[in-house]
């Protein structure tokens, strides 16, 4: 079947219309008045990336002009929260710009909460304030439209184009239309990759109905990683998952409870035990154990040996605060905002927290980069201050010409959440632009004989099961394809058991992961054969496609990382131990997409505060 | 909990369609409304149904975890700038809350070219869009980089 190419072209392409797209669709066209920018969203910007369900609390604000923190404060949060590694200078760049996202934010209409006492926002823990933020997504989006030349709602961009003159610059980028199929090709002087991070490509807890009740959203699919990682770009921390403590079931968030409601955990018998596995935790991690607040991954862990000594199940004491009607409001309405899920979940199952202590578990792991965790691209720092060895051109510009990024997509950075990816976004927006209009007459050239033979590959699943489905009577079962979910389920299978997912409490080594590598390289090959019954499936063979590649670059990670750095995220069972003598550094891949080898290497920590 | 729509009130608009994120809400063909194709991809975000003008699309509590007898309502109000929720428990327990979600306009927001162009300045500088002004202090911050310092600390 012939397909209509449509040609798209662009200054500046953002591709990915969430938190951080939209962010930097918005930065563009400040700065770029007469640029043309286009924003590519695989669903509709109104609701889509991990804010489209809403949020009930910004968990990226310093409050400078109440000299609540400053961005050095911040720093020192997130380096203590990732065991010492994060990109200090750029995470201190998104600290000293937030504010400002957030003040805008409220001046757009979002309803931010306020202490009655003091008048400030109403803070829900040190970094974190308090929003009624159902439409938070939409009214962004809003901001987004008013900026973009033209927004392009349900294309999948599946790969990036190169320029045919320069190997290392980026061109644009091909994707489909999801609804009516048309090819796309867009041409871009410069491309900003906003996409998601990955939700299931570690096997999710729930593996009925239920797999689409994952923490990140299900649409998040690893885009953020695969369309830089095709490109050559370099990546970092990848093997730093995060696994999150949350409600049983729905997942439903935690920061209230423990922030703002002063709930606290106990284990089945009515015991704290998180101070009984402070020493056994000490003896494999020194002195990170004793920072405060104590870093998300340990307390993880205190919970998984607490559950695994047979004391579980572990609960959220909230029976004691919602006595207070309006702590209980906050708590469901908390939910309500963001994670619906959870308030059917204790619906359904009875579970009132003024009458019930609900049960906590932990998640299967995820792969991102603007939460607990920092996997992404390695990205150059901001001018005015980043070490030589993080700047070698444009603010968040990856080490592809041309190719910036923001929010998952950007490495080294945790704990910018919504406000900081979209933050991110603009400060990857004005370098953008200043990178456009300092090359004003040079404009890269893309290779029809690229964008054709990308077609023909991006197309392939829909014949290769018209062809195969006419050999058997049924359809799920064929010896000529694979359907997406099949192909899904078992990566995550391999994930699981491989690479450190639940199954295996978190738990790799050597061994394991080069075993994994193998069964991986053999889906790899199965997935050329991926057949797929219509656009939907389509686009579910693509994500399909950029999981996976997200996920043997987490491995190869996990394999080079010889230590356990971050236990309760993941652990090395053959390296047990931190190791600063060796580790105390980030790990940097790069794909090579014509021979399939990954190159790794070490790249050093510069602290830029005590 | 995935979606489903209800036979009797869909008249298949296909609002759900256009909004949905994980692209589930489809057409079918037959019956000419709309419904949940891929019930496991459902994060229960709970768009399709307050796109709804119908109020046609309600959610049951995944399969795996959830049992039946519960609902979880909502009624989000653009012109009230609200949004009302009513949960059901299977005891038939029933919780109501209402939140507002945003204080100004639907459409009102000033987009980033209705603002004076930048300098050339402000271009070569560290400041993003209305700053520092946006900030609310007096100058951004930034550091030295003689304070970097090379391994641990």
């Amino acid at each position: 079947m012939s397909r209509k190419t449509v040609f798209v072209d662009a200054d500046i392409l953002v591709i990915g219309g969430g938190m951080g797209g939209c962010g930097a669709t918005y930065e563009s066209r400040y700065w770029g008045r007469d640029l043309k920018i286009v924003c590519v969203e695989k669903a509709n910007i109104e609701r889509s990336g991990a804010v489209a369900q809403g949020l009930y609390a910004i968990n990226c604000y310093m409050g400078m002009h109440w000299n609540e923190n400053q961005p050095e404060d911040h720093v020192r949060y997130a380096r203590n929260d990732l065991m010492g590694l994060v990109r200090e200078d750029l995470g201190y760049d998104i600290a000293r710009h937030v504010d400002a996202t957030v003040h805008k934010f409220e001046e757009w209409g979002l309803p931010i909460m306020r202490d009655p006492k003091t008048g400030r926002y109403q803070r829900e823990g040190k970094w974190q304030i308090m929003i009624h933020g159902e439409s938070y997504k939409p009214i962004v989006a809003e901001a987004a439209r008013k900026a973009a030349s033209e927004v392009y709602n349900r294309i999948m961009v599946t790969h990036l184009l190169m320029d045919s003159r320069h190997p290392n610059r980026v061109a644009g980028a091909v994707g489909f239309n999801v609804r009516n199929g048309d090819f796309h090709v867009f041409r871009a002087k410069a491309v900003i990759v906003a996409a998601g991070g990955a939700s299931h490509i570690f096997k999710p807890r729930a593996a009925g109905e239920g797999m689409g009740r994952t923490w990140y959203a299900p649409w998040s699919s690893a885009s953020a990683y695969a369309l830089p990682i095709l490109a050559g770009a370099k990546m970092t921390q990848m093997e730093n998952r995060i696994v999150l403590t949350r409600f049983k079931d729905g997942y439903g968030p935690v920061g209230a409870y423990f922030l703002h409601l002063k709930t606290y955990t106990q284990n089945a018998y009515g015991q704290d035990y998180e101070a009984f596995w402070r020493d056994s935790i000490e003896k494999m991690v020194g002195d990170y154990v004793n920072h405060h607040p104590v870093p998300t991954c340990l307390r993880n862990h205190a919970l998984l040996e607490e559950v695994k000594a047979g004391r579980g199940p572990i609960r959220m004491v909230t029976k004691e605060a919602f006595k207070d009607p309006h702590k209980e409001t906050v708590g469901w309405e908390n939910f309500l905002g963001m994670t619906v899920g959870q308030a059917v979940v204790w619906a359904s199952q009875n579970i009132d927290p003024k009458e019930t202590n609900p049960e906590l578990t932990t998640s299967e792991p995820y792969v991102m980069g603007s939460h607990a965790t920092c996997s992404g691209a390695w990205a150059s720092g901001p001018e005015d201050y980043a070490p030589a060895e993080y700047q070698w051109g444009y603010n968040r510009m990856m080490t592809v010409e041309g190719l910036f990024g923001a929010g998952d997509t950007i490495g080294g950075t945790a704990h910018k959440f919504s406000s900081g990816s979209f933050t991110e976004g603009r400060i990857a927006a004005k370098a953008a632009v200043k990178y456009v209009m300092e090359r004003n007459k040079d404009r890269p050239e893309i290779s029809e004989a690229e964008y054709t033979q990308l077609k023909k590959v991006i197309y392939q699943p829909l014949e290769t099961y018209r062809i195969g489905r006419n050999e058997v009577v049924g359809e799920t079962v064929s010896p000529s394809y694979l359907l997406p979910l099949h192909g899904l389920q078992r990566l995550e299978k391999i994930m699981d058991e491989y690479v450190g997912g639940i199954s295996s409490h978190y738990t790799t080594n050597e061994p394991l992961l080069t075993r994994g590598l193998e069964l991986l390289a053999m889906l790899k090959e199965d997935l050329a054969l991926l057949g797929a019954s219509d656009l939907h499936q389509l686009q579910r063979a693509w994500e399909l496609q950029h999981r996976f590649l997200a996920s043997e670059c987490v491995t190869q990670h996990t394999l080079f990382r010889q230590e356990t750095r971050w236990p309760g995220y993941y652990y090395r069972a053959d390296h047990p131990h931190l190791d600063d003598k060796d580790w105390h550094c980030f790990t940097l891949s790069r794909y090579d997409s014509r021979t399939g080898r990954w190159d790794m290497e070490k790249a050093p920590v510069y602290h830029i505060i005590d | 909990m995935p979606t489903f729509v209800y036979m009797a009130s869909c008249d298949g608009c296909g609002y759900c369609v256009d909004i949905c994120p994980s692209d589930i809400m489809h057409i079918d063909t037959t019956y000419r409304r709309a419904y949940n194709i891929e019930p496991n991809m459902c994060w229960e975000c709970y768009s399709c149904v307050k796109a709804c003008p119908q109020q046609a699309i309600d959610c049951r509590g995944y399969a795996d975890f959830a049992p039946l007898g519960h609902s979880v309502r909502v009624l989000r109000e653009e012109e009230k700038a609200t949004v009302s929720w009513r949960i059901k428990f299977r005891d038939g327990r029933e919780k109501n809350f209402v939140s507002p979600i945003r204080t100004t306009p639907w459409g009102s927001i000033k987009g980033p070219a209705e603002y004076a162009p930048p300098s050339a300045a402000a271009m070569s500088s560290q400041e993003l869009a209305h700053e520092p002004e946006a900030l609310k202090v007096d100058v951004l911050p930034t550091l030295a980089r003689s304070r970097l310092k090379k391994g641990l600390v």
